[in-house]
């Protein structure tokens, strides 16, 4: 076997994994372009659309559970931010961010009480979870869907961001949170919606990844959430382009240090990739410069 | 508002007072130290089913002429090192007369020396790694150790299944996982085999790299002693990549989860047991456990959920039954049921169990020489029993 | 300046009452009770969580790699103070590992504090010069990095790999714990009524004005990473002896936000304050809330919702509604301050009488 063949496995395997990351980095790059906020909840916010889906699933056909899990999400998402959120937003940058971790810990802590521990195994979606070959190595089909459905609502949220009334709001306010507050735009709306179109994306992630790996447990978002934030911060907070193509390298780079042998610091690397990154290029790949008016 | 708050929020801390400092007379209370929630909570749930089930069974003793209580307590070990501490200490606190558990080696060596300090014996029920009767005077255990759990597997790859490589693959930071993969590796390598050993770091959900670097290594079995949450996103991804290298597991793998991720495949899963639900040369205690367990589990929907929704036995179940009943077996040597006395009793305790005769060596293992592997039914929510092993 | 002095000498003479009220809590109450066990788990995070106030709060560094320096000082501690005798059963995998001597237990403890503050200082070269929320995920990545070299099999004969380390001397009073947390917390009070922890103050305050004043950014800043993750290494030695066993696993970034939580309950800026909410925290999660497991029965009546996982359900709540309603903390940034009680009191009473 040639060098690319026996690596392509790997490569396959990390652009699906960098696809699922992508779909999470996204709600964390709007969130945070916007509020300032690195929003720990999020990667728990994905968890919980994977335990929706599990418990419905068990009473109701899958046609209605997947668009009502999605509906849950968002509305999970939308609760969050009205509840714990808003009512910090005068206060300091600190306190917003421990109401994050907060979140992040009850709902934590409310998965582990209502499972009662044990892991649920994911409801098998049929097409998605069926099994193809490409160049010898076999796999299921949602590996290639992933990157697929990701790029297509990348290019779809761009031009709502770039084409649309809502989307010239949102790149307002996270140019300058008083000013578009002065020019009337109204912050709430902004907010809320960034927040629905980030659980969105986290319910849609949460679909591809439990159909490729059907074990879900309460902190299983939790590795993959954090590295979906370093894939936002490694592209650039607040671009989401950048925070795309950050996730797929994450992924990518990944799966090719387990095939190189050293699968101990296969984590261990992605953070020291993102150092080297914050040190050379302090914005990230494709982030904008800001300038410290003194 | 905030002053209503905040008088609301220490009344709810201060209710627990009532709870505090209760002890109990006339009752010898048998204190379950069994993960309920983290990682490990489905095998801590099974062992701990077994505990209640014999319970329901021998719910009280005579002692000289009186009749005792029998209560069992329990309490959440979250089978993590830092939290098995206050959970032992909050055990200890409640005054109990002898401890069983847990799931879970690196807990019961955490918390071993909390019991020991207040003098009160514990039996572990599935911990195998050696460390935790070794220096642990009074801790016991009716379950066979790793290092003759990775002997029997290494045998049974080279000898049975005549694997000359074998991929290793362990959880980075899980102290059961790493121990069993060094005796199965150290067994392996004294044979005559080669081991091509990894890791993957907590958390992980893809097992689609370590699954082709198995292939790539050209390994002719994969070893991978896990949790059984790991285990079914490996089986899994095996699965939907038509793996056709067979899985060898320690006895973490003796679950219906594996059992079910196995279903409608051709992937070939062998696991060391402590027990075998079918064997018909089992003795009458087995067959009436079989039995009874099975009915006292469908008879209590809670039961079954905890069990994974099904009633196939665990053998940590079995486990559990043979430790409490252990125990009991202890207390009734003893004159008041005192934890010093069980202490004293528990070496000379031997007890003819679901797994098998259990006597004590002097480090407090139990003299078990024979493991059942067995092989997971792909058609059937079954286990297909394969050999006994002993080693000499 | 007298009622500084004063409020100095109340203080010292609440200390000696504390420790002597713990001499006798310890001689009294039943080795089994719960309430020793806490205030050794509490004291011990008390040190912690002040360390990370010193560095978040009063520095206004927002660093989440507490964790790390914790697990150096747990870590360096257990390998250098083991018993020679033991370490063939504990490094049972290594051959008896590489480390063959055993130091006593406090050159233990300072080993391990200056072994964190030294990969602090290393760390800190690269990672302080960035903004505060990149800060934050970078010392959140070193954290994990750190944790993922303790625990590689390659280090074995040093760490111990995956397995735990125990056996190491731990201390049975509770005044051992108290008597150092003292000590260091003492330490960082000192730091922060100097000359350093007014500088502190300043670039918390506003970095650009700071420096334009003439105070040395990077230096102050290494100054404030060292001295936390000094004390937070202190930290990581004596829950190592608390607990009698580590284990690289249990030192997440989970443990991390569990100390920033007590911050800011506490008050980012008050030592008092994360001293009480540490307390708070290991009280309620550990003992207070711990009925919450278990089933209940008031007369025939099962109380519905309650089994295991509902402690940490109630304890998160709680938590939440304190983040939300008392934004400040307990103390706001305020210490706890004899003399201001005292004048509380007396303007109370000045208030009716007039």
């Amino acid at each position: 076997m040639n060098g690319f063949e026996r690596l392509f496995p790997y490569i396959l395997a990390g652009v699906s994994v960098g696809g699922q990351y992508a779909l999470i980095a996204i709600g964390y790059t709007m969130v945070y372009g916007i509020l300032r906020l690195i929003n720990f909840a999020h990667g728990d916010i994905f968890t919980v659309a994977g335990f929706f889906i599990v418990y419905m699933s068990a009473t109701m056909p899958l046609v209605v559970s997947i668009p009502m899990t999605i509906i849950l999400t968002v509305l999970l998402g939308f609760a969050v931010e009205r509840v714990a959120y808003k009512p910090l937003r005068e206060a300091p940058r600190m306190s917003i961010m421990i109401s994050a971790i907060g979140v992040s810990y009850l709902l934590q802590n409310l998965m582990w009480y209502v499972t009662g521990g044990l892991a649920k195994q994911y409801p098998v979606i049929p097409w998605l979870s069926n099994s193809v070959t490409i160049l010898s190595s076999t796999t299921k089909i949602v590996t290639i869907v992933t990157p697929v459905l990701t790029v297509t609502l990348v290019l779809l949220l761009l031009q709502l961001i770039n084409h649309t009334k809502t989307g010239m709001a949102m790149r307002a306010v996270s140019r300058d949170f008083e000013t578009a507050k002065l020019m009337g735009i109204k912050i709430d709306r902004v907010i809320s919606v960034s927040f629905i179109i980030g659980s969105f994306l986290a319910a849609v992630g949460s679909l591809l990844y439990f159909t490729n790996y059907p074990t879900v447990t309460p902190t299983v978002g939790a590795m993959p959430g954090l590295k979906a934030f370093v894939a936002a911060v490694f592209g650039g907070i607040g671009s989401i382009p950048g925070a795309v193509v950050g996730a797929f390298l994450i992924g990518i780079s990944e799966n090719l240090i387990k095939a190189f042998g050293y699968s101990t610091f296969s984590d261990a690397f992605t953070f020291a990739l993102l150092i080297i990154i914050l040190l050379v290029r302090p914005t990230g790949l494709f982030g904008e410069k800001t300038i410290d008016k003194v | 508002m905030k002053k209503t708050l905040a008088l609301l929020l220490v009344l709810m801390l201060a209710l627990p007072i009532l709870a505090l400092g209760e002890n109990y007379a006339g009752t010898i209370t048998i204190g379950i130290f069994e993960p309920a929630s983290g990682d490990n909570a489905a095998g801590g749930k099974q062992e701990t089913l077994g505990m209640y089930y014999a319970n329901s069974l021998v719910g009280s003793v005579e002692l000289g002429g009186k009749t005792y209580k029998l209560e069992v307590s329990e309490v959440d070990n979250q089978t993590s090192a830092d939290k098995a501490p206050a959970a032992a200490q909050t055990l200890v606190s409640r005054n109990v007369n002898v401890v069983l558990g847990t799931y879970g080696s690196g807990a019961s060596m955490a918390a071993a020396p909390i019991f020991e300090a207040a003098g009160i014996p514990a039996i572990g029920a599935s911990c195998t790694n050696p460390g935790v009767t070794l220096g642990s005077p009074l801790y016991w255990r009716i379950c066979y150790t790793d290092d003759f759990q990775g002997d029997v597997l290494a045998n049974f790859a080279f000898n049975n299944l005549d694997v000359k490589v074998a991929y290793t693959l362990n959880m980075l930071g899980e102290d059961y996982g790493a121990g069993l993969v060094n005796y199965f590796t150290r067994a392996f390598e004294k044979l005559g085999g080669t081991v091509v050993a990894d890791t993957f770091p907590e958390g992980t959900s893809d097992f689609t790299a370590y699954l082709q670097n198995a292939v790539n290594a050209g390994a002719g079995v994969i070893f991978s002693p896990s949790s059984t949450t790991y285990a079914s996103l490996m089986l899994g991804q095996a699965k939907s990549m038509n793996l056709a290298i067979p899985f060898v597991a320690g006895d973490t793998w003796a679950s219906s989860v594996i059992l079910e991720a196995v279903q409608g495949s051709e992937l070939k899963v062998y696991f060391s047991d402590f027990f075998d639900e079918n064997d018909e040369n089992a003795s009458q205690v087995s067959k009436d456990f079989v039995t009874g367990f099975k009915a006292w589990l469908n008879a209590n929907p809670q039961n079954l959920t905890n069990n994974g929704g099904n009633d196939i036995i665990a053998a940590v179940s079995a486990l559990g039954y043979d430790a409490y009943m252990t125990a009991v077996e202890a207390i009734k040597a003893t004159e008041n049921g005192s934890k010093d006395q069980i202490a004293e009793v528990l070496p000379s305790v031997s007890y003819d169990g679901v797994t098998g005769m259990i006597v004590f060596d002097e480090n407090g293992d139990a003299k078990k020489d024979i493991a059942y592997i067995k092989i997971a039914d792909t058609q059937s929510l079954n286990y297909i029993f394969v050999t006994t092993t002993s080693i000499q | 300046m007298k009622t500084k002095k004063q409020g100095l000498i109340i203080g010292f003479i609440l200390l000696a009452l504390l420790f002597v009220g713990l001499y006798i809590l310890e001689n009294t109450l039943s080795s089994s009770t719960m309430l020793l066990t806490i205030l050794k788990k509490g004291v011990i995070y008390a040190l912690i969580a002040v360390s990370m106030n010193l560095l978040n709060g009063f520095t206004g560094l927002f660093s989440l790699g507490q964790a790390g320096f914790m697990l150096i000082g747990a870590y360096t501690y257990a390998i250098l103070t083991i018993p020679v005798g033991m370490r063939s059963m504990i490094y049972q995998y290594y051959d008896g590992g590489i480390v063959q001597f055993a130091m006593p237990a406090l050159v233990g403890i300072l080993c391990a504090g200056l072994l964190a503050a030294f990969f602090a200082f290393l760390v800190g070269l690269p990672v302080l010069r960035l903004k505060s929320d990149y800060l934050a995920i970078a010392t959140l990545g070193f954290a994990e990095i750190i944790r993922a070299i303790i625990q590689y099999e390659g280090l074995g004969p040093l760490t111990n790999g995956s397995n735990l380390l125990r056996r190491f001397p731990t201390f049975q009073s509770v005044l051992y714990p108290f008597a150092a947390a003292a000590i260091c917390i003492g330490v960082i009070v000192l730091l922060i009524n100097s000359t350093y922890g007014r500088a502190f103050k300043a670039i918390r305050d506003d970095e650009v004005a700071a420096e334009a004043m003439g105070i040395n950014l990077f230096f102050h800043k290494q100054l404030s990473f060292v001295m936390s993750s000094f004390f937070a290494g202190i930290g990581g030695a004596l829950l190592a002896m608390y607990q009698g066993s580590i284990q690289a696993a249990t030192f997440k970034s989970t443990m991390t936000y569990e100390i920033l939580l007590i911050v800011v309950i506490g008050g980012m800026g008050s030592v008092t304050g994360s001293v009480i909410a540490s307390f708070l925290f290991v009280a309620s999660s550990e003992w207070w809330l711990r009925f919450l497991d278990n089933e209940m029965f008031i007369g025939s009546f099962h109380m519905p919702l309650l089994r295991s996982g509902f402690r940490m359900v109630v304890f998160s709540v709680i938590i939440m509604a304190v983040v939300l309603f008392y934004r400040r903390g307990i103390m706001g940034d305020k210490e706890f301050s004899p003399t201001r009680i005292r004048n509380r009191l007396l303007n109370r009473k000045a208030g009716r009488n007039a």
